[in-house]
């Protein structure tokens, strides 16, 4: 879980730079040749489905822990819910407890987002791809398909904020479990990973959910 | 004081248990929670009916036997306090105290509040001790120890094996108990000899006998009554690895 975790968050920070060029440049064209060079450099290409397997690793992996322990807890405390009891929960995060399910809630959105724009992009394409980039050549026009989606579909930026949101809850247990988990941490670092954990969550629920905010907003000033 | 207990009662491994309540005015804030339990017991003898099982033994807090949930929590609401130390001040006149025993498949109910926690001692036998040089009498200063490694190792080594990191943890998890065992000995030169291979030998075990893995919650850091910390965890998660790679090699070899 932990080296396939770390992983993706080396993607999530490659994605969240790409994206950002769509708030530095309002005419699109940082953005294009971005989504360009992704699309065409063989390195990435490489990358990208060590990047798929990688996902999938860390799901099903997730998912035999997650069933296993359940599966470990079978007699619950009975007391609890009878007599309304705090239970012993307390000494623990919401996000640590809950992490399969915000993992589900990331996997859902993933997959409403790979069809929107990764599945347009790669294998359907889309008239809005066609559109003049000033760029010239093959290059398509990436910057147009995305920023029409959330413009025509406000509800799209809802999803997408509602996913950011839970990715950074999962990063904010995730980050310093991860490091646990290899054994890089102790009484000292316990602090530091944490305090890296939340600054990476909070950049990433922010950024990710900053975007489709943007796009909306500057297009009803 | 006046209080009403509800305790889980149950006759033996196989019966189904119940909650039975009770109530008990013999009970003062001068008491410690097993005192409490005590006078709740003689009360339920004078009254003809079986007094409630529960473990205890030095009632100071350092044999880890009073394993007890109360009130949903490992030993009761106070911090690093086991349920024999837990003061009755802790609760006020007319509380509701509910009392179950540890839940987990591998400490099944043997009676009342007395769970079976023998797998804690098959977790030990796989690889919690160290082998002792015999022959003569060493010389003075033959192993020396850092004060700050002494410390660290003694801090794992408060663990009393009450099994509360068990009864607190979603997952059923061992996870802190191994990590103290473990921290404890491979931080001191007594221990290098099963260096390489008690981390797989114990962390194995534990999931032989059904405890679950561990997830890094930290509820069971958060309900131990002797605080021991997450960091073992991490350096059992070290010892494991290394391990595992001594247990590769091995196998090339």
């Amino acid at each position: 879980m932990s080296i396939t975790g770390l992983f993706l968050i080396l993607f999530l920070i490659v994605h969240l730079t790409v994206n950002s060029m769509i708030v530095f440049d309002d005419t699109g064209v940082l953005f294009n040749q971005a989504a360009h060079f992704m699309a065409t450099d063989p390195i990435i290409g490489i990358i990208e489905p060590v990047l798929a397997i990688g996902l999938i690793a860390h799901f099903v992996f997730a998912s035999i822990i997650t069933y296993q322990n359940q599966a470990k807890r079978t007699i619950t405390y009975s007391g609890l819910k009878r007599y309304k009891q705090k239970d012993s929960s307390v000494g623990s995060t919401w996000t640590s407890r809950n992490m399969y399910i915000l993992g589900a809630v990331i996997l859902i959105f993933l997959v409403i987002h790979l069809i929107n724009f990764f599945w347009k992009m790669k294998v359907s394409g889309d008239p809005l791809l066609e559109e003049a980039t000033g760029l010239g050549g093959d290059i398509e026009n990436a910057y147009a398909l995305v920023t029409t989606k959330f413009i025509e579909w406000k509800w799209l930026v809802a999803i997408y904020v509602v996913g950011a949101i839970a990715l950074g809850l999962h990063l904010h247990h995730g980050v310093w479990s991860a490091f646990q988990t290899l054994g890089w941490s102790n009484r000292k670092w316990r602090t530091i990973w944490n305090v890296i954990g939340i600054i990476i969550s909070v950049i990433f629920a922010g950024g990710f959910a900053f975007i489709p905010l943007y796009i909306m907003i500057q297009s009803m000033v | 004081m006046d209080l009403t207990i509800k305790v889980w009662r149950q006759n033996n491994p196989h019966d189904q248990g119940r909650f039975e309540t009770y109530q008990l005015s013999a009970a003062s804030q001068d008491m410690t929670f097993l005192e409490m339990l005590d006078a709740l017991n003689e009360q339920l003898i004078h009254e003809d009916k079986d007094p409630i099982a529960f473990e205890h033994d030095c009632r100071e807090g350092i044999c880890g036997s009073c394993a007890m949930m109360i009130n949903g929590r490992p030993h009761g609401p106070e911090q690093e306090v086991t349920s024999c130390q837990l003061n009755m001040k802790a609760f006020k006149e007319n509380d509701v105290i509910v009392v179950e025993p540890w839940r987990a498949q591998s400490f099944p109910v043997i009676k009342d509040l007395v769970v079976d926690r023998s797998a804690f001692e098959k977790i030990m036998e796989a690889g919690g001790f160290v082998d002792v040089d015999v022959s003569a009498v060493p010389d003075a200063n033959t192993y020396p120890v850092g004060k700050d490694i002494a410390e660290e190792s003694f801090d794992a080594a408060e663990c009393i094996g009450c099994g509360a990191c068990v009864a607190a943890c979603k997952n059923s998890s061992a996870m802190l108990f191994v990590a103290a065992k473990v921290s404890q000995y491979a931080l001191l030169p007594q221990g290098k000899k099963e260096g390489l291979t008690r981390a797989w030998n114990m962390v194995s075990k534990m999931d032989e006998l059904g405890f679950g893995s561990c997830t890094n919650t930290g509820s069971c850091e958060a309900e131990c009554p002797k605080g021991i910390s997450l960091a073992h965890i991490a350096r059992l998660n070290r010892e494991f690895l290394k391990a595992g790679f001594h247990n590769l090699a091995a196998e090339k070899r």
